[in-house]
């Protein structure tokens, strides 16, 4: 499994901007450039992000080869309901992962 | 070093140096796959057993009356334990180990270990700092003492200290040691770099450590 580091408050009142930080481990090798061996490395990258709060995905981003490795997604969504938060990765080879946290709006 | 690259170190979600700190966490308690003990059986926690230890090597040590550093000091460990794979230079599993054990010294001053027995090998250290290497007859000196601050192409000549080591670098696109940027430095002059490992690194790394001095432990850094 990829390590991953998701920095999201653990409570926050309703209606209130929440901002959400994740990084996770990748290569993302971008399927352009030659190995040790002069031929191409096939493409390696993760090519959906998407995170679910309170019933719906309230984030989506698509990416693509000329992203980093290690790529960084920050984004705000609006508290309405204590619940998990699902936060999944999806790329090439199968790569998927998924992290919850917990947060408690008051 | 750019304001974003200052804050993607600073802030610790956006630093991927802490995916190889959390690695190497996940290393220090786990057995190894000879069935050995961890690292945590014999040093315990790390955030108290390791505080400080970074910021004071390479140290002297008594097996081989030399200076050793942090990441031989771990491979010194993990040899002893019996079974286990080696752990080289550069592996994925020593730069985390490195960086995790260097976290714990995050925010304490580089201290140079007062040991007399290392002088000599920290005056090898100077001069080969201050000797001119490669095709292009260049010394670290001219470059990290004489053009601190100017430009060579697109990239600043930083001072050249050590503190922040191992690193994320962005052109790297990964985690590296210290080592390996000297490497990058030596090669980028048309000298042959000595292998990892080998004493003149080890030397240089003390000379290093104590011009850095009294710079805080930034490790696990950023660079451009
Ligand atoms: C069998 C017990 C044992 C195990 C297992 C062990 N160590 Fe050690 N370690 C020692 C001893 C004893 C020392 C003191 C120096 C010496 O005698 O070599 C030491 C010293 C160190 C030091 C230097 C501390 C200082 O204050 O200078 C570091 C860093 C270190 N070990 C890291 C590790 C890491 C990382 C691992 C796991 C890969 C590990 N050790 C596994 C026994 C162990
Ligand atoms: C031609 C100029 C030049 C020479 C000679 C040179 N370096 Fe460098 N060095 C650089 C540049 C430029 C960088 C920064 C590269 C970057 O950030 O992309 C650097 C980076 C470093 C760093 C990392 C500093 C940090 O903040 O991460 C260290 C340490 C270092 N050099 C040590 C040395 C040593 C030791 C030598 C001699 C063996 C040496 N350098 C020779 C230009 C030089």
């Amino acid at each position: 499994m990829a390590r991953a580091l998701v920095n999201a408050p653990k409570t926050a009142k309703a209606g209130e901007m929440m901002e959400i930080k994740t990084l996770i481990s990748h290569v993302m090798e971008t399927g352009f450039r030659p190995g040790m061996d002069g031929r191409i490395k096939p493409r390696d990258i993760i090519t959906e992000f998407a995170c679910e709060y309170d019933g719906e995905v309230v984030f989506r981003a698509a990416l693509h080869p000329a992203t980093s490795a290690n790529p960084y997604l920050a984004f705000e969504t609006r508290a309405t309901r204590s619940g998990p938060m699902k936060l999944t990765w999806r790329g090439d080879n199968g790569f998927e992962q998924t992290e919850t946290v917990d947060i408690t709006v008051e | 070093m750019s304001a974003s690259t200052q804050a993607m170190q600073r802030d610790d979600v956006q630093n991927p140096g802490m995916l190889a700190a959390g690695q190497g966490e996940a290393l220090w308690n786990a057995q190894p796959p000879g069935g050995g003990q961890s690292c945590a059986s014999c040093h315990g926690d790390a955030t108290a057993s390791m505080k400080g230890v970074a910021a004071r090597y390479p140290a002297f040590d008594e097996a081989t009356r030399r200076p050793i550093d942090l990441q031989d000091r771990i491979r010194a460990c993990n040899a002893r334990r019996p079974g286990a794979p080696d752990m080289p230079h550069e592996s994925e599993e020593l730069v985390a180990l490195s960086a995790y054990v260097g976290l714990q010294s995050r925010g304490t001053p580089t201290a140079p270990d007062p040991d007399p027995r290392l002088a000599p090998f920290r005056a090898r250290g100077q001069a080969l700092f201050e000797r001119p290497i490669g095709q292009l007859n260049l010394s670290c000196a001219a470059c990290h003492d004489a053009r601190a601050g100017g430009r060579l192409a697109g990239a600043l000549i930083p001072q050249g200290h050590p503190n922040g080591y191992p690193l994320y670098r962005l052109e790297w696109q990964g985690m590296g040691s210290l080592q390996r940027r000297l490497r990058n430095c030596m090669t980028g002059v048309r000298a042959e770099a000595p292998p990892f490992g080998a004493p003149d690194f080890v030397e240089l790394e003390l000379y290093l450590q104590s011009r850095a001095a009294p710079l805080a432990v930034e490790t696990p850094a950023v660079r451009p």
